[in-house]
């Protein structure tokens, strides 16, 4: 049958709980993809939606999912063995070789850090093909950080800031919005740096701002859209933004082009 | 070159279709309307030509014929996925120039844009032939020519009505052949609208761009849009839907997933799960629809969306005017007003 919107069943190879409502599925997947890509995740009689993918390798696909709504709920209670469908990889990811060689900067809040989190593993595995690799993280409070094992090891070959938005009396690490770690990050050679903010609109908007104000030329910016979307292939009309298809020609954007993305 | 038939005769030729073809038509359900004691016009199939309502406009476009409000995508079963399936019947409609433009609207988003063609509707265009109403003079709130949609080439009949015979010009072979045996031939050129009550001046997309978006012209619809999003529903080119899933009560391993026609400025068109949403007040869906109408589409695909046929005016329970919209959008870029500032 050669319909796009027929899914693949597809076995849950693993389970690992991040934080009460974030879980990351490891999914069997023999589709080639690219960092920031995501495919349509549907449970049968239940729902479909959007996904980004927060890492994949041989045969496989993780995805770093919250448990915010009917479809997500379902997910929540599914085990390893046990099955989801997918259709994909959509969009266009990012473009990892614009980064090799360059001062890489990746800034994301709360779960924007999954779409990039492949890309920060790709270059951490390899840290000589980036000049300088910043990571800034931020989560709204301590019990909200994803991937806690994974930053211990980036924090090795990165140079990792890690903040919360809201601390608690046990939290002794950074606190307050990321905007305001931007400045701390030292730039030696502006035309080598690359700039990649994924998260909440608000966060990528004031993110970028700090960025432009550091003298970062907006080529040099990527940012990663979050939208509605029912089919992922240009029909359904839900994530466009001006002529702008984000399941076709996002959901990376250069931030010459995000900026003029008004929803 | 047409034939000259009786209404009696053309009863006939469509009785002699009706096994290989679907026949839809603009129909009148009596007292089915918005306000007690009005009617309904919609697409629906016909059998004789007296059930044709020619002399209105139709409240719903023919769009619904191969883009169903409600389709279904496909059933599941246990682990089975059994696409929805379509009768073999051809299908003929009966529709107006615009409408015929705007189906040119539909294929574009349907079978043009992204990579792949949407089988679902595709399987249903491919069995469609267009029946051209002659429009001898413009409905209220038209603005077809405005909108250069107020010829179309793209037809197999074209015919008018008259009150006891129509005539018809007929390109399509199979069909001329049964319109040979019950027509008389007679000179036959089809008549099209030259001018409409309403004008429209569309602005040059070459002098819009995003700065619009912020411009104080959109803030009136905040007040005046209620967000019922009938203006989607029966525009002849909004394309847009939501897919749903649903298990059988009476069996809930069963269920289909369905896709239904979303609207821009119905609430929750934007709503992702966990609370982000887009254009909350009205006028940015105003702006929204407008912008993709006349603008962004042409950008894409090199025409304007919209063609003119004034539906959205028509229905809107708040009197806004789509059409004195546009104006206002071209006459404040007139006045250099591209933004606030």
């Amino acid at each position: 049958m050669n319909n796009p919107l027929i899914p693949q069943k597809k076995k849950v190879l693993d389970v690992i709980a991040q934080t009460d409502i974030d879980i990351t599925y490891k999914v069997e997947f023999d589709e080639k993809l690219k960092g920031g890509q995501f495919v349509q995740v549907s449970i049968p009689r239940v729902g479909e939606a959007p996904i980004s993918v927060s890492d994949f390798g041989d045969g496989y696909i993780e995805m770093t999912i919250r448990k915010v709504g009917k479809l997500t709920d379902e997910i929540y209670n599914l085990k390893p063995g046990d099955y989801m469908y997918l259709r994909g990889p959509y969009g266009n990811g990012f473009p990892i070789e614009k980064y090799e060689n360059k001062h890489l900067i990746i800034a994301a809040g709360g779960t924007g850090l999954a779409p990039v989190k492949n890309i920060v593993n790709h270059f951490n595995g390899d840290i000589d093909k980036v000049k300088k690799f910043d990571l800034l993280l931020g989560f709204k409070s301590p019990k909200d950080i994803l991937f806690k094992d994974e930053i211990e090891n980036w924090k090795k070959n990165i140079n990792l800031t890690l903040t919360v938005d809201n601390a608690d009396e046990n939290w002794t690490g950074n606190s307050g919005l990321i905007t305001t770690f931007v400045p701390n990050v030292e730039i030696d050679n502006m035309d080598d740096v690359q700039v990649v903010i994924v998260g909440p609109p608000v966060m990528m908007k004031f993110t970028a701002l700090e960025f432009l104000k550091l003298g970062v030329p907006k080529e040099q910016i990527w940012v990663s859209f979050e939208r509605k979307m029912s089919c992922a292939i240009g029909k359904c009309g839900h994530c466009k933004i001006d002529e702008t298809y984000v399941c076709l020609e996002g959901p990376v954007f250069n931030y010459t082009k995000g900026e003029e993305l008004i929803d | 070159m047409g034939f000259e038939i009786t209404n009696k005769d053309f009863n006939k030729i469509l009785e002699s279709l009706k096994d290989e073809y679907k026949i839809y038509a603009p129909k009148r359900f009596y007292k089915r309307g918005r306000f007690s004691d009005t009617d309904l016009i919609r697409y629906d199939e016909i059998k004789t030509i007296e059930e044709i309502e020619y002399k209105e406009k139709s409240q719903y476009s023919p769009k619904e014929v191969i883009y169903p409000i409600t389709q279904t995508l496909f059933y599941f079963n246990e682990d089975e996925f059994k696409e929805s399936t379509v009768s073999e019947k051809k299908i003929l409609i009966f529709l107006r120039s615009c409408d015929i433009n705007g189906m040119r609207r539909l294929d574009t988003i349907f079978l043009e844009n992204g990579p792949y063609k949407d089988v679902y509707y595709q399987r249903l265009r491919e069995k469609v032939k267009f029946v051209l109403i002659e429009c001898s003079e413009s409905f209220d709130n038209c603005f077809c020519v405005s909108m250069n949609s107020n010829k179309a080439d793209n037809y197999d009949i074209g015919i008018r009505f008259e009150d006891n015979k129509v005539t018809c010009e007929v390109k399509d072979d199979e069909l001329k052949k049964i319109f040979e045996a019950f027509g008389d031939k007679v000179e036959f050129e089809l008549d099209y609208v030259k001018e409409n009550k309403f004008k429209v001046e569309v602005p040059n997309k070459d002098d819009l761009s995003v700065e619009f978006f912020n411009n104080k012209v959109w803030e009136e619809y905040s007040k005046r849009c209620i967000a019922c999003g009938r203006c989607n529903t029966v525009c002849m080119t909004c394309s847009c839907f939501t897919t749903q899933d649903i298990a059988y009560e009476e069996n809930p391993s069963s269920g289909e997933r369905r896709r239904v026609w979303a609207g821009c400025h119905i609430d929750k068109f934007t709503n992702m799960a966990g609370g982000h949403e887009f254009r909350k007040d009205y006028g940015s869906r105003m702006r929204f629809k407008t912008m993709h109408k006349i603008y962004d589409y042409n950008k894409r695909f090199g025409e304007n969306m919209c063609v003119g046929c004034g539906r959205c005016d028509d229905q809107c329970p708040q009197y806004i005017s789509f059409a004195q919209c546009i104006n206002k959008v071209s006459e404040t870029l007139k006045k250099g007003e591209a933004t606030n500032e």
